[in-house]
């Protein structure tokens, strides 16, 4: 048991790769963490960074309030689980599992009381005497936790430890982890490019890019208040719509029409070096068919109409693109999520529009159809940076706000 | 048995020819035997005779170049010849082997055969480990590390060996001058340190590239996962790479280990067998090149043949439980 901080820790490699920017993180003790973001943000190397298994280039990593930069991984008292299980392939199951006791110097009696007891809750106990080629995928990962948890470390580090499982053993090992983590109650930082994963693991999500943290915070405030173009791209799924905004004579021009602007969105664009472009972000769920809009919640948004391209009925409420003419919204993180799109389904940018409209809406493809949507739901972000305009104190106030 | 390489590699290409067409005549009929069965196992059995088509033109050509000068020798071997008295041959059945096992030169050569083999072998697997970890380990100038580390491999054996016993030529040679007063190569004992010395230095490179292969067998994750486990390098070295890489090993040794039994080459140059620093390749050689006696020769070759085809043996049969996981949980 024990907090974790990173404070302003780098990673440059020899070939001059900067992986990880000053970062600073603090993890309580007995934290649930997630890392996430694209491949290659440098997550495992942070991970690794605390696990010792890399040196750290700058900064300083303290685990339970002592300094542990220049500590060897066997001194650090942290368990490790990997994407690739890295299970010993000549050891059973339970040499494996008893290999980190082994090390420790335990009496045989409290090696095998521990390895059974770890067994028993990830339900090993048949599979002991079995190697670890006679495996299945999700017998492995359960084999690896089980190595990580014998041994009562400080912290459990996992590095993608789900990305090789099937869908299905996946969501199933998901709760496996998230159980075991609050039983045992131990600080946990959790690695994935899955942003599903994310949302609903962990007590707080750190998004990274290019090595540096994005926004840290509870998955709802995340996906609720993004800080950043970057973040509110990331964070769900079917990702948040981009448009293409110009600032013309105090509104907004874009596909859907002209979108009225508040007092503190006009004061952040008044400046003379204010972009003259803005990217306007809106979540799928803050579009409405028209015809089913009382005129109380009318007035907080806008209509517009548009062709029907593709309705999915999802029973409970139904997905629907609509196709829209005008600019499309440019900027360096959406081109960036769009690359990553294996690891996010990232629709934002396309020339479609992503709405989910309640079930009863009768849509159908072919059709024009009236939409409306919630103008106080409404994200403003400045292409050049990328920063939410619309963030006042860490909250997202919409287009409207004075 | 080098000997005898010479004439059936001229065989080859006539043999080839021949194996290849008499196997198309032969398949042809078995195909349309095969007609009248359900067409999965046609499927199959047409596969399989093709997979054995393929592979027989190569096969058949390595059992001829091979297997005769073996059975050829086998066959000298039982025979009283010697080409000085070629009037005397006769078919005497096992009796050079009786004669050439109850000699003492033969058992000395192969002691010292053993010797050789047994320390060489062993410096050598510990050196080439040792460079292997160095090769896999650099990261900068990789190339250059490794193309040092392989240069003695890429020496002719019999140049190389001419240098050393030019370095331990007393009077002239640079090592001869540092290290001792006598000539050590007119003595036992420094004339083998020195022909092992030699065969150590010449193929350890060899040895730290078949490692190599191993070490890159070794996952990156498995390290790391040690490592938080708490192993020392130490540790990490002995219960991770090392049952991990014993496949490599086991391959490493075989072939050095056959290689080492057969020495001849650095003792031919360095001592010719003098002072008893005969191995037994180079006992056959005597007897077969130099005595021109086929038949006592041939006995040799095969006796070594024997000895080489049994270390094979205890390694293969080792083989079988060595690579990870291939357990007999795995066959249930
Ligand atoms: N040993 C290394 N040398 C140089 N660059 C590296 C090394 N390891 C990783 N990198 C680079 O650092 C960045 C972050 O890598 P990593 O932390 O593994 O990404 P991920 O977030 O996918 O886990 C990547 O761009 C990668 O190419
Ligand atoms: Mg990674």
């Amino acid at each position: 048991m024990a907090d974790i901080v990173l404070d302003k820790v780098s990673k440059k490699f020899p070939d001059g790769t900067v992986a990880v920017a000053d970062v600073d993180l603090e993890i309580a003790d007995g934290e649930f963490v997630i890392l996430v973001g694209p491949s290659g943000c440098g997550m495992s190397t942070t991970l690794n960074m605390i696990a010792g298994l890399e040196d750290i280039s700058s900064g300083e990593l303290r685990i339970a309030g002592q300094r542990v930069n220049d500590k060897a991984p066997r001194d650090r008292d942290i368990a490790m689980v990997f994407q690739s299980y890295a299970l010993y392939p000549n050891m059973t199951v339970r040499e494996n599992m008893a290999f980190p006791l082994r090390l420790a110097k335990l009496d045989k009696e409290t090696i095998n009381r521990k390895v059974e007891e770890a067994a028993k809750v990830l339900e090993l106990t048949a599979l002991l005497d079995r190697k670890p080629a006679n495996l299945s995928g999700g017998q492995r990962q359960r084999v690896a936790m089980g190595r990580a948890i014998v041994r009562q470390p400080k912290a459990f580090l996992m590095d993608e430890p789900l990305s090789n499982l099937d869908a299905k053993l996946r969501v199933q090992m998901r709760t496996v982890v998230s159980r075991l983590q609050k039983q045992l109650g131990t600080t946990t930082v959790y690695v994935t490019h899955d942003q599903t994963e994310a949302m609903t693991l962990g007590d707080r999500v750190v998004i990274m890019r290019g090595g540096a943290v994005q926004q840290v915070g509870p998955p709802q405030e995340l996906y609720d208040h993004p800080r950043n173009l970057f973040v509110a791209g990331f964070i769900g799924s079917p990702s948040m719509n981009f448009l293409h905004a110009a600032v013309e004579d105090g509104k907004l021009r874009t596909a859907l029409g002209d979108v009225p602007i508040g007092e503190r969105v006009r004061r952040e664009l008044e400046g003379a070096d204010a972009p003259r472009e803005l990217i306007l972000g809106i979540r799928p769920e803050h579009f409405e068919d028209a015809e089913l809009v009382d005129d109380d919640t009318r007035r907080r948004g806008m209509e517009f109409e548009a062709p029907v391209d593709i309705v999915e009925s999802m029973g409970s409420d139904k997905y629907v693109y609509f196709t829209v003419e005008g600019e499309r919204a440019s900027a360096a993180e959406l081109e960036e999520l769009a690359a990553d799109a294996g690891a996010s389904d990232f629709t934002g940018a396309g020339a479609s529009l992503v709405t989910r409209l309640s079930a009863e809406s009768p849509v159908a493809e072919g059709q024009h159809r009236r939409v409306w949507f919630n103008l106080e739901k409404i994200h403003l972000f400045d292409p050049s940076n990328g920063r939410n305009l619309t963030l006042h104190e860490g909250r997202a106030a919409g287009a409207l706000a004075d | 048995m080098s000997i005898n390489a010479t004439p059936a590699g001229a065989d080859v290409s006539a043999d080839e020819t021949a194996t290849s067409s008499t196997g198309r005549h032969a398949a042809v009929p078995a195909q349309r035997a095969g007609r009248g069965r359900t067409p999965l196992s046609e499927n199959k059995k047409a596969e399989r005779k093709l997979g054995w088509l393929l592979c027989a033109p190569a096969a058949l050509v390595m059992v001829l170049v091979t297997a005769y000068p073996i059975i050829y020798s086998v066959w000298l071997s039982l025979q009283r010849f010697d080409l000085r008295f070629p009037d005397q041959r006769e078919f005497i059945g096992l009796e050079n082997y009786v004669t050439v096992l109850t000699n003492e030169f033969w058992w000395t050569a192969f002691g010292v055969t053993m010797l050789i083999t047994v320390v060489t072998v062993a410096v050598e697997l510990v050196l080439g480990m040792g460079l292997a970890l160095i090769m896999h380990r650099t990261l900068v100038g990789r190339g250059i590390v490794r193309t040092a580390a392989l240069i003695p491999y890429g020496i002719v054996t019999v140049v190389a060996a001419f240098s050393w016993r030019y370095a331990w030529t007393p009077g002239t040679g640079y090592l001869a001058n540092l290290f001792s007063e006598g000539a050590p190569l007119t003595e036992r004992a420094s004339s083998l340190a020195i022909i092992m010395l030699a065969e150590i230095w010449k193929t350890t490179p060899f040895m730290a590239l078949l490692l190599m292969a191993g070490l890159a067998l070794v996952p990156e994750d498995l390290l790391k996962a040690a490592s938080t486990d708490g192993a020392t390098a130490w540790q990490r070295f002995t219960k991770v790479m090392l049952p991990v890489m014993k496949p490599a090993i086991l391959v490493a040794l075989l072939f050095r280990t056959l290689d080492a039994f057969r020495v001849f080459d650095n003792i031919f140059v360095l001592t010719a067998g003098g002072n008893e620093t005969s191995s037994v390749s180079m006992l056959a050689y005597n007897n077969l090149i130099r005595g021109l006696n086929l038949g006592i020769g041939s006995t040799m070759s095969v006796l070594i043949f024997l000895t080489v085809a049994i270390i094979a043996f205890v390694f293969v049969k080792l083989f079988g439980t060595a690579a990870p996981g291939s357990d007999d949980s795995e066959r249930r």
